[in-house]
């Protein structure tokens, strides 16, 4: 017992010293970005020649920029409502109902997930051929619907989940209309999740490569650009600085998401009381 | 008040509800008592509006429900899980139904604020749904449907999730509060004290059949069957030989008992020359010293339990199959009997109940 005891805060420091590491695998990459994008050299080496803000100055006079960034918008609003909408139909009948084959088609929505992007994006390309369909940010943001969906649906599920019936019940006990039932009671008791659904699935919308490129006609989203413009080195900086500020739009919009979907799974699952 | 009418609910071959009929009379605490499963609740949400019969009537002051939906029905419920509104606070949950008569601000507050004093919640408005007690969400539930001056008002087990304590004290404070409102309660609940506590009558049922609407005394006192019997209470059950039956009464022939004449009860059907009757552990009472009762039975203290203000004897009796179970208050030492002295047991003629099988 006594040796467990001495050896255990060794083990502990050695666990810090390994999560550490850990952490620091994962996004040191991501740290170089923003490091770089400050630099007054246009080749990334340390040590920094020196630091300006010009990089993000020259963004805006970017033409081409502008268009990606119109384009990605237009796809990522699309594409998050469509995935949202196609999502909370789903997950509230797999939340709701016990029908056959539930657990199967949970497990087919959720697929896109794990699937390798690059096959249904060659999928995707295969199916719009076949159907005659001329390549566009139109075909971008069916692409785009399929593997947003199953970031929707956990996060609606998650949401849905628990959902108390009897509180729908009880505002109709109470003579309230269905459709009033659902303004007053499931929409604000469920309008984060959908909220939080809607930002990740236009942050995955707005920070996808493979499906994009292969589904887009001559009109570029940003990571598009982004993958054109690394071909000069001069234009590296400005890469550099509009990455950083994908990142940390993506980072803000993703943490907002899931503050939303934890509220609404505290709301909706804490029926107990807190104490007393 | 209520009228439910030859209700049957079926899904597929079971039926959760076969055939139900029962009267409920204007501001009557009624209850629907039995085990899970029995169609007690299938009930009460058919007269919500939640669930609609396969076939039958459910008519509330004449005026037929099946087909109307539960917002416009004169009912109101109390949920098992109080529903209530987590997104909402206190206040605002108890008005929640009150915002579709756009009442004038004043009159609503008035209505609300009435409502919470009836529940003692005065002074809790504020609270957020998240900061009440189990006891005080039953509460709100209760505020929030009273406020809306329902004709009938639904309790669906609102006592289950509290504990004994709390769950004793709200007993008498609902029949306290439906006494004081008048309005037409009516419960369900497995819990056959709570019924027995708080009804005016009770109907008992089983496998989705009613097996006996009565008082809570009559209920208990003289249960139509066996399984009534048994639900509500501990009885002793001792075979009997009908040896004559007539208009209101009968008379049977126990090997412990010996012969007795008895009240028949209603539901009474015949099944050739075998009966049962039925006697409840404290209608027993062991007759100490010399004292004599007008009918007694003697036997052997062949178990003994304590229970604090009472002392459960097992007592066996020749000519019984199953010994005598005897509930005996400690004020005499019924606690201190020794296990195989000899005892005799004094009863009323009337605590013997014959019932059908």
């Amino acid at each position: 017992m006594t040796a467990l005891k001495r050896l255990l805060p060794g083990g502990n420091s050695w666990l810090a010293a390994y999560a550490f590491l850990y952490i620091g695998f994962l996004y040191l990459p991501v740290v170089f970005l923003p490091i770089f994008s400050i630099n007054t050299s246009a080749s990334p080496k340390f040590p920094l020649a020196g630091i300006t803000l010009q990089w993000y100055r020259d963004l805006p006079k970017t033409p081409a920029l502008i268009d990606a960034a119109w384009n990605s918008l237009i796809v990522g609003v699309s594409a998050a409502i469509l995935a949202t909408t196609f999502g909370i139909l789903a997950a509230r009948a797999i939340t709701r109902y016990r029908f056959p084959g539930r657990r199967p088609i949970h497990g087919l929505i959720m697929a896109p997930l794990v699937l390798p992007e690059v096959i249904v994006a060659i999928s995707m390309l295969l199916v719009m051929l076949q159907l005659g369909l001329s390549l566009s940010l139109f075909t971008v943001v069916l692409g785009h619907v399929l593997i947003c969906i199953p970031y929707s649906m956990s996060v609606l599920t998650s949401g849905f989940e628990g959902f108390d019936r009897s509180l729908e019940e009880a505002s109709a006990d109470l003579g309230e209309s269905a459709f009033g039932t659902f303004r007053r009671v499931t929409l604000p008791m469920v309008a984060p999740a959908i909220i939080s659904s809607l930002l990740v699935a236009f942050t995955i919308s707005l920070d996808d490569f493979i499906i994009a490129f292969f589904l887009t006609g001559t009109e570029a989203t940003l990571p598009i650009y982004i993958w054109g413009q690394l071909r000069f080195a001069a234009k590296l900086p400005g890469v550099l600085a509009l990455g950083t500020l994908l990142l940390i739009g993506s980072f803000l919009l993703l943490s907002i998401a899931e503050i939303l979907r934890r509220r609404t799974a505290r709301r909706t699952q804490s029926k107990g009381p807190q104490h007393g | 008040m209520i009228e439910i009418r030859a209700v049957t609910r079926s899904y597929g071959a079971f039926k959760a509800l076969d055939d139900c009929s029962l009267a409920i009379h204007e501001g009557e605490f009624f209850s629907l008592l039995g085990p899970s499963g029995c169609g007690k609740t299938t009930l009460l949400r058919m007269i919500a509006g939640f669930d609609n019969p396969t076939s039958g009537s459910i008519a509330v002051d004449g005026q037929e429900m099946v087909g109307v939906p539960a917002n416009r029905r004169p009912t109101n419920m109390v949920f098992q899980s109080y529903a209530i509104f987590p997104h909402l606070n206190v206040e605002q949950n108890v008005a929640y139904g009150l915002k579709r008569l756009q009442l004038d601000p004043a009159e609503e507050k008035r209505r609300v604020d009435e409502a919470l004093a009836m529940v003692s919640l005065d002074g809790l408005g504020k609270r957020g749904a998240h900061e009440l007690s189990g006891g005080q969400r039953q509460r709100v539930a209760l505020a929030r449907a009273l406020v809306m001056r329902p004709k009938v008002l639904l309790l669906d087990e609102p006592l289950s999730a509290l504990d004994k304590k709390l769950r004793e004290q709200m007993q008498v404070e609902l029949r306290r509060l439906q006494q004081a409102v008048g309005i037409t309660f009516i419960l369900v609940t497995h819990d056959q004290y709570e019924a027995l506590a708080m009804s005016d009558r009770i109907a008992v049922m089983f496998g989705g059949r009613i097996a006996q609407i009565a008082s809570p005394k009559e209920i208990y006192q003289r249960p139509v069957n066996r399984r009534v019997a048994d639900f509500l209470g501990g009885m002793n059950f001792v075979k009997a030989e009908i040896v004559e039956e007539n208009g209101s009464s009968i008379t049977v022939n126990t090997l412990g008992f010996g012969r007795i004449t008895t009240e028949k009860p209603k539901a009474f059907t015949r099944n050739g020359a075998g009966a049962t009757l039925g006697i409840r552990p404290e209608r027993l009472r062991v007759l100490w010293d010399n004292a004599t009762a007008m009918h007694e039975v003697s036997g052997t203290v062949v178990e003994r339990h304590y229970f604090g203000e009472i002392t459960h004897l097992i007592v066996e009796i020749p000519g019984l199959e199953k010994p005598l179970s005897v509930t005996e208050t400690n004020d005499f030492g019924a606690d201190d009997i020794p296990i195989g002295a000899p005892i005799r047991l004094g009863y009323d003629r009337d605590a013997l109940v014959a019932m059908a099988e």
